[in-house]
C-alpha cells in the first residue's frame, strides 16, 4: 500500500485529500500509478488526463513519471505551486 | 543553519532581522524581501486569500533552497518565514532575510531564494474576488525568473 495525498485545486476536483491504495503490479512507478488512477471514473480520468498540468512528490521530494514506488511511500499530487 | 518557519501568525520583519544578526560582528549586509497580498490580481479585485501548503514537504523544500543559496554564495545566514491560512490585502505573506559580509551576495541570494520559493515550495493561493473563489494560476514569468539562475546568468 502507498498513501496518496492531493492538494489545492486537485484535492477539490477529486473531492479527496488522502487515500491508501495498493501498488500496481510489476515494477510500480509514478507513471503506472497514474495509469491506474486514470482508469477510475470520470473525475479521476479527467484530472489525470494527458496534457493536464500536475506535479508529483514521492516522500516529500519532487518526482516524475519514472520515479519507482515501494510499499509505504507517500505520493502527493498537486497543481503548480503559487506561494510567495 | 538557516531558520525556516511556516506559520499562520503574522511576523515582525524587524524582529526577524534582529534575530538573524544577533551576536554577529561579521555581517556587513542584510538584504530582505517581504511579499504582501495585493487587492488586485489578473484585473480582478481581491478581498481575501487563503494559503494552503504541504506540511513537512514545504519546510524541507525551503531548507533545501536555503542550502542551495549557502552553497552558491558566501553568506553568513538566511531566514525564511512564510505564512499560511487566511490573509487579507496588505498582509505580509513571506519574508526572506539574508546576511553576508558584503551586499552583492546578500542581494543576489535573496532574489534567488524568492525565485526558487515561487516555483518549488509547495504553497497554493486561493483568492476571493467579486466573481467568487478561485485558485491562483502559476505564472510562466515565475518559471523564467527561476530558470535564469541555472543558466549561469545573474549571480
Amino acid at each position: 500500500m502507498v498513501t496518496l495525498l492531493y492538494f489545492a485545486s486537485l484535492r477539490e476536483r477529486l473531492d479527496c485529500a488522502r487515500e491508501q491504495v495498493a501498488l500496481p503490479a510489476g515494477t510500480p512507478t509514478v507513471g503506472t500509478l497514474v495509469e491506474a488512477l486514470r482508469a477510475r471514473d470520470g473525475r479521476w480520468s479527467e484530472a489525470f488526463a494527458p496534457g493536464r498540468d500536475w506535479r508529483v512528490a514521492v516522500n516529500q521530494q519532487m518526482a516524475g513519471a519514472a520515479t519507482p514506488l515501494k510499499p509505504g511511500d507517500e505520493v502527493a499530487f498537486f497543481p503548480p505551486v503559487t506561494g510567495g | 543553519m538557516p531558520h525556516v518557519r511556516v506559520q499562520e501568525a503574522p511576523f515582525d520583519a524587524g524582529r526577524e532581522i534582529a534575530a538573524l544578526t544577533e551576536g554577529r560582528r561579521d555581517v556587513g549586509a542584510v538584504a530582505t524581501f517581504v511579499g504582501l497580498v495585493r487587492d488586485l490580481n489578473e484585473g480582478d479585485a481581491v478581498s481575501r486569500m487563503t494559503l494552503e501548503h504541504y506540511p513537512g514537504m514545504t519546510e524541507r523544500a525551503l531548507e533545501d533552497i536555503c542550502a542551495q543559496a549557502l552553497a552558491r554564495w558566501d553568506l553568513v545566514d538566511l531566514r525564511v518565514v512564510h505564512r499560511v491560512g487566511p490573509l487579507a490585502p496588505g498582509d505580509a505573506i513571506v519574508l526572506v532575510a539574508v546576511s553576508s559580509a558584503h551586499r552583492g551576495e546578500a542581494f543576489a541570494a535573496c532574489e534567488f531564494v524568492m525565485d526558487y520559493l515561487k516555483t518549488r515550495a509547495p504553497f497554493w493561493k486561493k483568492e476571493v474576488t467579486p466573481a467568487g473563489e478561485r485558485w491562483v494560476e502559476a505564472r510562466e514569468s515565475d518559471d523564467e525568473a527561476a530558470r535564469r539562475w541555472s543558466e549561469g546568468g545573474t549571480g
